[in-house]
């Protein structure tokens, strides 16, 4: 039935080159499209609802005054910035240096291995992708704790580390202040690294697997190194990955304090914890929040510099 | 001026994995500043021979040389060959002109900058140099892969099915392109195709491999008019084959006298293999004649089909034997047959050439349809 009606439609399609739809007004009406407004409402509701106004309640709160016992009152205090920066920046300085340092360790650890998974592993990727995220299958603090075995004094990576003089190293650049090697900074970065290793590799693989392994070959065949062909074609195709892994590292690394309180010592607390303290133990809400909404804004701060500085929207 | 020293040599280059012999052990040698070109089906291992050229995989056994420096173990990087990829691979986060001077810029070279816009001129996309490869068409892509090599003034180029990802048009335009700066620049292009016409459009040498071994080797014409097996005869073009038995030596005038299905022909003394007595004569379309007027050699049919392609007519003639042949007449004005007449197809003893009859008739036929 309907074939029979093909071919004497043809004229009309040809309607929109005639004069009558040329004039600027005569546009055809605009039909909206709510779809991808109606898919984005449940994600936007949730941030509303869990991002937004808790973030609002959080300032306002930097900016009140009281105690717990007779409530708080918004003054405007914005001093608590300056008191709070004052007091805790060393705190501050130490969570970037940790993260920072877990960072780098968990891209100079990924880096291989997600270029082993995605270009050498052949039909061993997915075991290897599943290895990868299995530490997930237990708890966050299981696995930090389980670094407490790791490094306790009477195991052998402690008693190795010590004849081999590796204790007497960290000591010496002062990572470790004992001959131990638990209760450190070199602990706390060691676990830090641990724990955000994943977040690393899996967006180092997700670029590197898109990573077209004849662009190799001809940068090999236009007279690179091996070491120029990675310098030149694979770390820079392989950016948009380095960039979404350090990020997606170093920016709950740097917020985190269950490293820090599980595998470090009084002198390596991280702001982290001292917001968890602040808000849960010393109940000093206004310091807390402010606190949290400092440490908020470097983090932001580093990041669009990060961002720009690595330059990835030119990338593909 | 000697150019010989930068001839490149195959000694029985040999390339195996596991037990499936990709290359069998293959002899050749190309003259510097010649175009060459590979010719087979795929999987003949035209493109592992090329591959192990530039050095991107490493032969089982056998030598490369170009010149008197032996370069079989040195790695791809280190040869002073370069490959235009038929995927191009050309280098998605670069400028076009950063592309094309890569290669130069690992040399160190200073003038890299005014190299490769000079390049850029020769393949006519001298405005484009500060776009990124994805912004250019396949054919303008596939231009600048072929500067990225040239570029570099290597011993040889390499060419792998560049053309293959082109409309054919642009493929043709291409051709006469690849041939003209070929000439210019005059260095050594190997060109690995799968396309007889394209092989036979630019180079100077073919050789025509299947199966992993070396078929034939030779200019366009001489394959063409002188296939010496039955794959080469219907791999490049078309051809008629006809079973037959020889007759005895040569008469005086140079030509021997074959049977075949109670007729007898004529062929020329140099187109026929030594010591064969069974052979499948072969004939081109494009050499028979409709009448008597092709020659001596003359059979009669009866026209089965007649397609009109513009510049010629092709008619299929069955043979009494059921065989058909295929004969190609320009549209010249010449005679003319009609479906269902009965005709004469004759040829010249020059135009046919004689195979041993211990060939499979049918080999390469195949072949050539499927890549139209």
């Amino acid at each position: 039935m309907a074939e029979s009606g093909v071919l004497p439609t043809a004229p009309t399609s040809a309607s929109p080159s005639t004069p009558r739809a040329a004039g600027p007004l005569a546009e055809p009406r605009k039909r909206r499209n709510w779809v991808p407004y109606a898919l984005l409402l449940p994600g936007m509701l949730w941030l509303v609802v869990f991002f937004v106004l808790p973030m609002i309640t959080l300032g306002s709160q930097s900016l009140q005054e009281g105690n717990v016992d007779d409530g708080y009152v918004f003054t405007g205090n914005v001093g608590i910035y300056v008191d709070a920066f004052q007091q805790y920046w060393p705190q501050m300085v130490r969570s970037l240096l940790y993260a920072g340092s877990a960072t780098v360790l968990a891209l100079l650890l990924g880096y291989p291995l997600a270029y082993f998974i995605a270009q050498k592993a052949g039909r061993w990727k997915n075991v290897v992708l599943v290895l990868v995220v299995a530490p997930f299958f237990t708890s966050f603090l299981i696995r930090t704790l389980a670094w407490r075995t790791i490094l306790s004094d009477d195991w052998f990576i402690t008693q190795w580390a010590r004849k081999l003089h590796i204790t007497d190293l960290l000591q010496a650049v002062g990572l470790t202040s004992n001959d131990s090697l638990l209760f450190s900074q070199f602990a706390v970065i060691m676990g830090l690294t641990y724990n955000f290793l994943p977040f690393m590799i899996l967006p180092l693989y997700t670029s590197l697997e898109r990573l077209d392994p004849r662009l190799l070959e001809a940068a090999g065949d236009l007279y690179a190194s091996p070491w120029q062909t990675f310098r030149k074609v694979t770390w820079p195709l392989s950016l948009p990955g380095v960039v979404a892994g350090t990020l997606l590292t170093f920016i709950p690394a740097a917020g985190d304090f269950i490293n820090a309180r599980l595998l470090g010592n009084t002198q390596t607390t991280m702001l982290g914890s001292v917001i968890d303290a602040q808000f849960l133990r010393v109940l000093d809400y206004p310091l807390a929040a402010a606190l949290s909404f400092i440490m908020l804004l470097t983090i932001v701060t580093m990041v669009t510099i990060y961002v720009r500085k690595a330059g990835t929207e030119e990338l593909l | 001026m000697d150019t010989s020293k930068g001839d490149l040599s195959l000694v029985a280059l040999t390339k195996s994995y596991g037990s499936f012999t990709a290359v069998q052990p293959l002899d050749l040698t190309i003259e510097a500043g010649s175009f060459f070109a590979l010719l087979g089906p795929s999987g003949c291992g035209k493109t592992t021979t090329l591959r192990m050229i530039a050095g991107l995989d490493a032969p089982t056994s056998g030598r490369i040389r170009i010149g008197e420096k032996d370069i079989t173990d040195t790695k791809a990087y280190q040869r002073n060959v370069n490959t235009v990829f038929q995927s191009y691979a050309l280098f998605p986060h670069m400028t076009v002109i950063d592309n094309v001077m890569f290669g130069l810029k690992r040399r160190g070279d200073k003038d890299a900058k005014r190299k490769a816009q000079e390049t850029l001129e020769l393949v006519q996309l001298a405005q484009v140099g500060d776009k990124r490869p994805t912004q250019l068409s396949g054919g303008m892509q596939q231009r600048v892969a072929l500067a990225r090599a040239l570029v570099n003034r290597p011993d040889v180029l390499l060419l792998d099915e560049p053309l293959g990802a082109l409309d054919l048009k642009l493929r043709r335009q291409m051709q006469i392109e690849l041939k003209r700066i070929q000439q210019e620049v005059g260095l050594t292009f190997i060109h690995v195709t799968h396309d007889q016409e394209e092989a036979m459009t630019m180079a100077d040498r073919i050789a025509v491999m299947n199966a992993g071994r070396l078929e034939q080797l030779g200019d366009p014409a001489t394959l063409y008019e002188m296939p010496r097996s039955t794959f080469v005869a219907n791999f490049l073009g078309q051809s008629n084959l006809l079973r037959a038995q020889v007759l005895g030596g040569p008469s005086d005038d140079g030509v021997v006298r074959v049977r075949s299905h109670d007729t007898e022909l004529e062929v020329s003394r140099e187109h026929l293999p030594d010591g064969v007595t069974d052979v499948w004569l072969g004939v081109r379309p494009e050499k028979l004649r409709l009448g008597e007027a092709g020659g001596p050699n003359r059979l009669r049919g009866i026209v089965r089909d007649v397609s009109f392609t513009g510049v010629a007519t092709q008619y299929i003639v069955e043979m009494p034997w059921r065989q058909e042949l295929t004969v190609v007449q320009q549209n010249d004005g010449t005679a003319r047959a009609t479906l269902g007449e009965t005709v004469t197809v004759s040829w010249a003893a020059a135009h046919g050439f004689a195979l041993d009859a211990s060939q499979d008739a049918e080999a390469g036929a195949e072949l050539v349809d499927e890549h139209g």
